[in-house]
């Protein structure tokens, strides 16, 4: 316990543990839709789609390594990137609700994407003016490959929504099953509180209306509707997740959990 | 005295890096590719050299770090210290001009605007096909065969080609 008073440039524990929670919540999300992305590969509708969805995917696991790295490096009990990624249980992971949904088709993968590419468009834009300089490096350097994930993710939303009537129906409704988890994405909780206060981590209102008109002015060129706001308790960041995730950390782990420290 | 040794030894360690190719497109050298952002001595007196990736996740990243190490120990230098740089993050605007001149020969076209807009999204960049140079050309996917090239159409001479995307 602090005494009251105490320097606050002082980073007692609490407050380091909040440090390597909020990065690696960051880098969760970047690796488990990731992987998910990485399961299209040999199954996208095109070879260009199937090119496209795994350069994603590389882009989202390379951001995973350098914020797992420095969470790890926060933690201070030497766990490393791959300790992190394939030595944890699903309730040990942060990432957002809605990344580690299911696939489903190609147009529910683009909308799954294009949420995300949008939340951390306004994230890393956010990150930029963090005190922590590292976190600030990582953020510019993954904002970069997010805006052309961002083209990718808007411009397939565009063309499946205003695309045939088959297509709209089909984007739009997985539009609306996804959209619930969005309740998730800039609500802020004491982690983030503790990391705003300190400098580190942007306060969630403005990116968050900036979330809302990016997502209204994709979405009015794409002729989709925004689903009504259906707010749900969702905990993904606090390691309360959908069954989905299990499923998907028991193929991705395999390997490490059957072999440990393997190498090749 | 100091001095000239210093330089001596910086400009060999550069002229080492110069000779690295980079292994996914092999007639750019890593100086060439802009992605060696400093070669000094430090305070304590031991050399650095610093390396920033492309992209987060090139894979070409951990490839092009053993070389170096492997070209340093070569000519026995072992005790120059390899450092990652984050920031600022890589531009495709630090490839060198001899970088760009090299890409085209070699059949990529190099990338056609210093900074890539979030925003232009129908509008893909007008790129010259590197074989007969015409702008008559069209995008075939954002997305090609390594995370810096986009995948293009010359509608002239018909090739298909790689475009080295702006990032």
């Amino acid at each position: 316990m602090s005494a009251a008073g105490a320097a606050p440039q002082q980073p007692e524990a609490s407050s380091r543990a909040a440090h390597f929670r909020y990065v690696l919540r960051l880098g969760d999300t970047s690796l488990v839709l990731g992987q998910r992305l990485g399961e299209w590969v040999g199954h996208a509708p095109a070879l260009e789609e199937d090119l496209g969805l795994a350069n994603l995917a590389l882009d989202l696991i390379g951001q995973a390594r350098l914020f797992l790295t420095y969470a790890g490096e926060l933690e201070g009990r030497g766990r490393d990137e791959d300790a992190l990624a394939f030595l944890r249980d699903a309730p040990e992971f942060t990432n957002l609700t809605l990344a580690e949904q299911p696939n489903g088709d190609f147009g529910h993968t683009v909308v799954r994407q294009w949420l995300i590419d949008c939340w951390q468009l306004e994230i890393y834009e956010a990150l930029l003016a963090s005190t922590d300089a590292r976190l600030a490096a990582i953020a510019a350097k993954a904002l970069k490959e997010t805006r052309y994930h961002h083209r990718f993710s808007s411009g397939w939303l565009m063309r499946l929504g205003d695309g045939t009537d088959e297509s709209h129906a089909r984007v739009q409704r997985s539009l609306d099953s996804l959209w619930r988890f969005t309740s998730e994405l800039f609500a802020p909780d004491d982690v983030d509180e503790r990391m705003r206060a300190a400098g580190i981590a942007p306060a969630l209102a403005e990116p968050s209306s900036r979330w809302s008109s990016r997502v209204d002015e994709d979405l009015a060129a794409a002729t989709l509707v925004r689903p009504a706001a259906a707010p749900y308790p969702w905990h993904g960041r606090r390691g309360v997740h959908t069954e989905h995730l299990s499923h998907m950390l028991s193929e991705m782990q395999h390997l490490q959990r059957t072999y440990p420290g393997a190498r090749w | 005295m100091e001095g000239g040794v210093g330089a001596e030894r910086e400009g060999r360690l550069r002229a080492l890096l110069a000779r690295v190719a980079d292994p996914e497109i092999p007639v750019l050298s890593i100086v060439d590719l802009g992605i060696v952002r400093h070669v000094r001595q430090d305070a304590d007196g031991r050399w650095r050299v610093g390396l920033t990736p492309t992209y987060s996740a090139c894979p070409a990243t951990e490839a092009i770090r053993s070389a170096v190490r492997t070209a340093l120990d070569a000519e026995g230098l072992t005790d120059v210290i390899l450092e990652e740089v984050l920031s600022p993050p890589w531009t495709s605007a630090w490839l060198t001009s001899e970088g760009r001149q090299k890409l085209r020969s070699f059949g990529i076209a190099p990338p056609e605007e210093t900074v890539a807009s979030p925003r232009r999204l129908w509008q893909a960049p007008l790129v010259s096909c590197p074989r007969c140079e015409s702008r008559s050309t069209e995008r075939v996917s954002e997305f090609g065969s390594t995370p810096c090239k986009a995948h293009y159409r010359c509608s002239a001479c018909g090739e298909p080609f790689d475009y080295f995307k702006c990032l």
